[in-house]
Parts: C-alpha cells; structure tokens; sequence
C-alpha cells in the first residue's frame, strides 16, 4: 500500500480495496517501525489521524470526490495546527500548542486529507542539511550517514522512505527544491503569493512560500490543487484563480523552449551530478523541446543578497520569541533584561542566533545602505534577469543542488559552505518564481535532483514539463535502498 | 540675555476605527485586560496584519483637512525594539514613505492675531499595549487591549514659540480631529498624546539650540506647566555655563516635576526596514476625492456658521466650534429647542460645569441633546423660569427622565394664572408694611433696586413656581398704586 500514490490512493479507496482506516494504519504502523531510522517525524498525531480516517471513510461513502481525501500526509512543523504542538524545529516553541490551524493546513483538512503528523526541519526553517533542527537531525533514507537537505528535510525523507504520502513543506531559499533532489522526491515551490502564509510560522516573510514534496508530478498537481487559494488574512497572497494543475499535465511539449542557463553548470558542479542534469535535458529534446543557453548573468550576487535581506527579515520576525507570552521562558528570571537575554540565549540554536545577528548588523544605522539597500538592488537585478530569460524561453532548467547528499557534519563548520548548497535555488525566491525538483538519476546511489524554474503563476506548466519527463522515464520510481 | 523658546509637536492621535489596524479585535477602551487582543494582537507565530481601510480613510480626512499631499504609495516599516507591551518586538509604522505629507494648521492667539503652524508629516502607525506597574507580586502586568489601534502621528514643524502656541496648536489639533469624527479626543483615555521638543536660543540667533522632548503629556494643562518648566530650566542650564543634553524627559502632573528619562546615547537604534507582510499601498485621486466629498465641517468653517446663522458672538461660536463633540451636541439641541442664544448659554454654562465637576466627556453626559432642547422649550414659553429649569436639570442628570415629566411629577410648572398671582401680592404686602413704608419713603431710584425685596416672600409663598416677569408687572403695579 505504501508503494502507492495520491493518484492510485484515491482509486483504491473508492474501488474499495482498503479503506482510509487501514491505509492510516499502516503508515502509522510503519513510521512507529522505521522513523527511528530516519527522525522525520517531531509528533505523530496517530489518535487524530484514525479520527480523520474515519471521518474521510464515511466522506467517500457518501460520495466526496476530493483525490486528496482520506489520503494520509504530513505536514512540516512550520505549519500551525489547531491543538497540536508546532515547534518550527525549536526548543523555543517545544511547549507551543497553537488554537488555530495555518491555512495550509486548514485547506487539507476541508479536502479530507488525513495529517498523519509533524515533520522535523531545521530550526525556524534555517539550514540546508536539517541539522539545526531542536529534535535532531533527519536522516537521508537513501544513505542515513548522509543529510536529507534542508530545511523540509523532514518532509522529503518522510516522502522518501513512504513514511507519508505526500507532505507540505516550504522553501526560502531551497529549502523545498535541495531536499527533494538529495532525498530523490519530486518538490514544488509556487510562485510568492501562491499559497497563503497564513498561520505558516515567519523565517524571510519576502521569499517564504509553502509547497509540497510527493512521489510524483502528478501528486504535486493535485497537492496544489488544494493548497493553492486566495486568502483575505495573507496581504502578500494574489488574489488569482486558482486552475486545475492536473488538467494540464498531459499536454504535448512539442515546441516548447527550455533555456539552460550557463551560470549553473561552472564551477562547483559536481561532475556526475552535471552529467545526470545534461542527460534529462536530452531527455526533453526527445519530447520536442527545443533548448537554449541562456544566461542569469547576476547568478553570483544571489547568496550574498539573500544572505542580508532573510537575516534581515528573520532578525524582526523572529523578536516576537521573547519570553513574555508564550514558548520558552529562562528559570527565574531576575529582571527584564535577563528574560529576554537567557530566554533567547537558551532557546534558540546557533544558525538561528548566527542569522539574528546577521540581520541586526546589516539593518543597523550606519550598514543599511550598504548591506539591505544594496541587497534590494540586487534583488531586483536578479528578477530582471529572469524576466528577460522569459521573454526567450518558457522553462528555465539546470541542477537542483551542486551534488548529491553529503556526510553529516561535513559542512557545518562552514556556514558559508552550507550557504552555498543553495546556490541554485536561491535566485528564483528572490525573484518569487515557481520551482520544481524532480528525480533525474543517481550518483553513487545517492538521487540527483532537475531543476526547473517556470514564469510567475506558472506552476501548470512545470507541472507539466515534470510530469512529462516521468511519464517518459523511471528515475522517479526508484526508492530508496534501506526500505525494509 | 533674552531668549527665544522653539516648540515643535509630536502628537499621537488614535484612530475611532471599529478595529485595530491590522486586525479584526475591537479597540474599546476599558474592556477587561487583554479581552481585545486577538492571535494576531498577541504576535502568535505565523500570524499576519491586514491593514484596516478604515484607519487609511481617517489619516487621508485629517490629510485633507490640514490641506497637506496625500501620499499615493504608502509604506510600512517596521521599528524594532523589545519591549513586553510590544509583542511582535517591532512596532509597524511609516518613515519615508508616509500617508500624508507637509501641510499647516492656523491657530489664533488670545491677543487676536492667527498664526500658521507648519506641519511635517502625519504617518500611520499602531499603537503599542500598556504595562501595569501595579501590585502583580513584583512582577509587571502587560495588557494587549491598546496593542494594535490606529494611531496617526502628526510631527509639526519647530514653529512655535512659547506655551500658549503649543497649547493652541495642540487644541487646534483636537478640534479638527473631533471635528472631523476620526478621534473620540479623550485625552484622559490617552486618545490624544503630546511629545515636546523644546530648546531655546538667545534671541536673534538663527541656529537651533540642543531640544529636549518631554513625551506623553495628556492634557492641555499639564503640557502649558511642562513647557514653562523645562523652559526655565534650559535657561538655567545654559545661563550657569552648562550644556543642555538631548534627552527624553517625563512631566509629572501630580508633583509638577521633570525627570531625565533616558539621553541620546541611550536611544535604540530602531532598525527600520519596510514591512514583507504588508504591500505598498497605492491610493489614486478618485478615492481621494471621494473622501474630500464627505468631508465634514472644520472648525473654523463651523464657527463662521455659528456666528451667522445663529447669530452667536465670535467667542461663543469659536468655543463652541472648537470640539466636535459639543459642536454636534450644540446643534442637536438647537435642532430640538430652536433658541440657539439659550442653547449655547446651557451648553457652555450648566452642561459644561456639570461635565467638568464630575470630569465626564459630553459623550458621556447623562443629559441627552434632545433632553437639553425639550427643557429650553420650556424655558421660552414659560412654563418654568431659569432658576426652577436648574432643577429640572439636576432632575434629568440624575436619569428622571425628560423635562416634561419631570415638570409634571414634581408639579414645577410655573404659575402665570395672574388673578391667583395677584391675590399672593396682596397678602404679601399685607404683611410687609415696614418694608411698603421704607419703599415709599426711597427715591425713585431706589425704589426700582428695593422691589426686589418683595420678590423672596412671593416666590417663597409660590414655591419659586411663580413667573417673575408677571409678578414683577403686578407688583409694581400695586405698589405705585400706594405712591
């Protein structure tokens, strides 16, 4: 059963075959059996999943034509959930119960969609390798002494080792996109303003965005299907109509123009994991895309800008955690002073803290021109390069990542190591573009990741193009080796 | 030396929205603690501010009204500090790009000359929520009702010179935002908060001096004392050969002191940047002059209506004028009684005095516009005279109800029945020879002052329900009957 996709899922369960009870069952049965493998899960909310199982069970009796419904997901730990602890990956929120549920969350759970639980991530969705996270790192299912990437680490080797069908994560600066393509799952950021934000807990207001991470492109249009909406209590959500995803997802690529951009295949690319990106886009040829290099020509300037602007925005959303009305609190505190300094101090970790000073500096009197004004420039460059590069080309493709998963602890002696994971993926969030990563192959066992970067608003078409390539190839249908 | 005092105004002016500014939690004063105060009020993690029409409308009416640019692209920007009555750790506020821009505001001065008060900009802003320095065991309480309702800051220019212009000014402020129904004006609710940035400089001397700001002063009064105080104390600084240091300073009303509250070195840096969670927000000129349309009526523009068509003096109509809410109050009453002379002398005499005795605002007078006009009508047809109509009033603020029932209950109508009047000025006089003796034996002058003397007996004997001008008629007519 756990082989299976939404797609297959939703026909079983009206064929009968099993019921959303059993299915929920099993998964819970298999993440009780083999997460403590991989640590994808902060809390599994077994009671509750059964609960909405049965619900779903009687839904489809009576007719509910939702794929989603009765489908088991999880959600990443970012995502509020009404009653149930949402930590971000922090010692900070550990004993945080929020009453309400992020809209995300809120559109599943009206779909029929059963939550199965909470996913691990770095913590406050900082880092690239999900070692930052409170709760302890995830583990890479296809190699366990490897990281499954960052920050929806959780998400992705929960996909992987089909401990979910299906999860929710989001993504800053890659952090849907580097995952997906280290732990071999297929990864959709939507375009800023796609999905709501609401109830989604803050790293870089500007660049955060809520995806999805499932088996196939296909499951990602349906995921998308529901958790795409227009949301009055989001100011930055676009008010737009919301398409079918998975009404395209057959349609011809004859004709279609794929630009390669030459700034992502310099150095620093991994050769292997190059050769796996130029043999998909082959691929692509043969489906009658017709394919261009082009050039991102500020590609460079991506990691330093981002690299002011989201500590910049993490330094002020990240003050509400001050101690005072929820989350963690020091011991005795002796005055006010001292409940901020030891709260914080105590319950924030060192990328967390790293990133909060990051951004007081380059915000401070005397730095702002220099640091956040001059980042914003480049901000604006970078989407400038993507607008041009879309007035050529309709899909923007190259690798997801420099190289497949690597050990733990290689880089976290090196922030700007780590930072550079996300070289990649990092431009289309300062532009607000949609981007996909999808299976394309292995490098010494370990999954490669394809990129693919779409205009605003055009999630249908990546969808598309992704579900194409799977159609055509099985790079998506190979799991990951340690399954029992 | 003689010195020159430079004054200029930060005025934080609450918005009358339903809702706070970036949620949908109500911003009624007094409500239990924290009662007002919604996920998004209280920071919750992965709440997020949408920006309250209504609050933008108020800011581009006061905009208007000051006759500044409106700002057609209007930005937020987050300020950051920690404190507990700041939940988010920054407050959400404009810099560079504010929703109105320079304008000016004419004040008049008690020697009859006007002046123009230039202002700087007035921004958007939310306020923050209170802490309670009260009795918690040695902790601080922290209330998030206040957290999130409208503010607008209006920074005027270094334009005034002394007190009575800043206080001027500042009360021009009130009456044009109640004027304009977009502020309630309790200044003791801190509807109305004033900062003030003084320095001095010897006369004739173009360059600023180093300027204080004495911040959160309340009431007019209090903002008059603190001004004079701090003035005096910069000239005594300064005339010992000192340095004035720029630092915020706190007045308090109780023991008329200032103390240091912290000086620029300790000022935070605020790191502002603009707001990710809000867009830019673009107003065009149609929406703007939609607004122009409904503007209500100045000030200025009502008391030049009073004067003429109520033929009110300059002084009444201007004081009148001066507060929306009396204004309003005024005119329903004379909407209800038609004497705007009667209905301007209760409203600025009885009304006020009673207000300001039980220190209640005119929102909150027991004693309704329509329950004022219904007693002055029967103040002008005569059915009681001004002294009994007093106590129809104390009647009505005690909640008995109308005029007219309270006339009626407590049997206060007037007595103008002239053959009962007559018969009690007989008897009256035929028990007062000593006093008919002393009148006749006065000059003509005297006797007019000395027929006074009859009128206690005879509104004693009727209770005070006897109309004087009548009694008054058939009294002299009886007396001059004995000359």
């Amino acid at each position: 059963m756990h082989a299976n996709t939404i797609a297959q899922i939703a026909r079983d369960l009206r064929n009968k075959e099993y019921s959303s009870e059993e299915l929920t069952q099993h998964y819970l049965d298999r993440i009780q059996r083999l997460d403590p493998n991989y640590n994808s899960f902060i809390s599994v909310t077994a009671e509750q999943a059964l609960e909405q199982a049965r619900a779903a069970d009687k839904q489809l009796s009576e007719g509910n034509d939702n794929p989603l419904c009765g489908v088991p997901i999880a959600h990443k730990d970012i995502f509020c959930t009404d009653g149930v602890r949402t930590s971000c990956g922090s010692k900070m929120l550990d004993n945080f119960v929020p009453p309400y549920d992020a809209t995300v969350v809120e559109n599943y759970k009206n779909a029929g969609a059963v939550s199965l639980g909470k996913l691990n991530m770095d913590e406050f969705a900082m880092g690239s390798s999900n070692e930052t996270s409170f709760y302890g790192p995830v583990k890479n299912p296809w190699d366990t002494n490897c990281v499954p990437g960052g920050s929806s680490g959780g998400s992705a080797a929960a996909v992987a080792a089909q401990l979910a069908v299906a999860a929710t994560a989001t993504d800053t600066g890659g952090s849907i996109r580097q995952p997906a393509s280290l732990c071999g799952v297929t990864g959709l950021k939507p375009t800023y303003g796609r999905v709501s934000r609401w109830g989604m807990i803050a790293y870089a207001s500007s660049l955060d965005q809520g995806g999805a991470i499932t088996r196939t492109a296909e499951d990602a249009a349906i995921m998308m299907n529901t958790m795409a909406s227009y949301d009055s209590k989001d100011s930055t959500c676009i008010e737009r109509e919301v398409p079918d995803y998975t009404a395209t997802l057959n349609d011809s690529l004859q004709g279609m123009t794929v630009g390669i951009p030459k700034e992502y295949f310099g150095e620093g690319l991994n050769a292997e994991t190059g050769a796996r990106v130029e043999a998909a886009i082959e691929e692509y040829k043969k489906l009658g895309c017709n394919i261009k290099e082009i050039s991102l020509p500020h590609t460079d300037l991506a990691i330093p800008a981002y690299y002011v602007i989201a500590p910049a925005e993490c330094s002020a959303n990240l003050s509400r955690f001050d101690g005072v009305r929820y989350g963690y609190r020091c011991e005795d505190p002796k005055d006010l002073g001292d409940l901020y300094k030891r709260s914080r101090g105590e319950a924030f970790g060192e990328e967390v803290k790293r990133r909060i000073l990051v951004g007081s500096y380059a915000l401070s009197a005397g730095y702002y021109d220099a640091y956040y004004r001059k980042a914003q420039q480049v901000r604006r460059l970078i989407k400038q390069d993507f607008v041009d590069a879309f007035s050529e080309v309709d899909v923007i493709m190259g690798p997801t990542a420099t190289a497949p998963a690597f050990e733990f602890g290689s880089k976290n002696a090196d922030p700007v190591a780590m930072y550079l994971e996300d070289i990649y993926t990092i431009s289309v969030n300062l532009a607000g573009l949609p981007g996909m990563s999808i299976p394309c192959g292995l490098v010494n066992d370990k999954p490669v990741g394809l990129q693919l970067i779409g205009n605003y608003f055009e999630e249908g078409r990546l969808l598309n193009a992704a579900h194409q390539f799977q159609s055509a190839t099985e790079h998506h249908l190979k799991t990951a080796p340690t399954h029992d | 030396m003689e010195w020159e005092t430079v004054i200029g105004l930060e005025v934080h002016v609450q918005l009358a929205t339903n809702t706070k500014i970036f949620s949908g939690a109500s911003t009624d004063f007094g409500a239990a603690p924290n009662t007002q105060a919604c996920a998004v009020d209280l920071a919750m993690p992965g709440t997020l501010p949408v920006p309250n029409e209504q609050a933008f409308r108020y800011a581009i009416m006061f905009g208007l009204a000051i006759d500044a640019d409106i700002g057609k692209r209007s930005v937020f920007e987050r300020k950051n500090y920690f404190y507990p009555d700041l939940p988010k750790g920054y407050q959400t506020t404009q810099l560079d790009a504010p929703i109105v821009g320079p304008g000016h505001v004419e004040i008049q001065l008690s020697d009859g000359s006007t002046k123009s008060i230039r202002i700087h900009h007035a921004h958007l802003e939310e306020d923050a929520g209170k802490s309670l320095h009260e009795d918690f065991h040695g902790m601080s309480g922290i209330d998030l009702n206040r957290a999130g309702t409208p503010l607008i800051e209006i920074v005027s220019e270094p334009d005034m010179r002394n007190a009575e212009e800043a206080v001027a000014f500042a009360k021009k402020l009130h009456s044009i935002v109640t004027s304009l129904g977009i502020c309630d004006g309790e200044m003791s609710q801190g509807s109305m908060r004033f900062d003030v940035n003084i320095s001095i400089r010897p006369k004739g001397v173009e360059q600023l001096g180093t300027r204080t700001e004495t911040k959160n002063l309340n009431s007019f009064r209090f903002m008059e004392e603190a001004i004079k105080l701090e003035v005096e104390r910069q000239i005594d600084v300064l005339e010992d050969g000192d340095d004035i240091v720029q630092e915020t300073r706190l007045y308090n009303g109780d023991t008329k002191t200032a103390r240091s509250m912290r000086s620029k070195e300790e000022a935070n840096d605020y790191r502002y940047f603009p707001c990710p969670d809000l867009l830019p927000v673009e107003i065009d000129d149609d929406y703007i002059e939609a607004i122009r349309k409904e503007l209500p009526e100045l000030p200025d523009a009502r008391q030049q209506r009073f004067e003429e068509s109520y033929q009110l003096s300059p002084y009444d109509a201007g004081i009148l004028a001066a507060d929306g809410n009396i204004a309003n109050f005024f005119e329903a009453t004379v909407n209800t009684c038609k004497d705007a002379k009667l209905a301007a002398n209760w409203v600025m005499g009885e009304m006020s005095a009673r207000l300001n005795s039980e220190e209640k605002s005119i929102k909150d007078s027991p004693v309704s516009a329509e329950h004022l006009g219904g007693l002055i009508v029967r103040i002008s047809d005569n059915t009681i005279s001004n002294k009994i109509a007093k106590q129809v009033f104390d009647a009505m603020w005690q909640g008995e109800g109308d005029a007219d029932s309270i006339i009626e209950k407590k049997g206060l109508k007037q007595m103008s029945d002239t053959g009962e009047l007559e018969k009690i000025v007989d008897e009256v006089l035929a028990n007062s020879q000593a006093m008919i003796d002393d009148w006749l034996a006065s000059d003509e002058a005297k006797r007019k002052k000395k027929m006074g003397g009859f009128m206690g007996p005879i509104m004693k004997a009727t209770k005070g329900q006897a109309n004087p001008g009548l009694v008054n008629k058939i009294l002299s007519k009886k007396l001059n009957n004995l000359l």
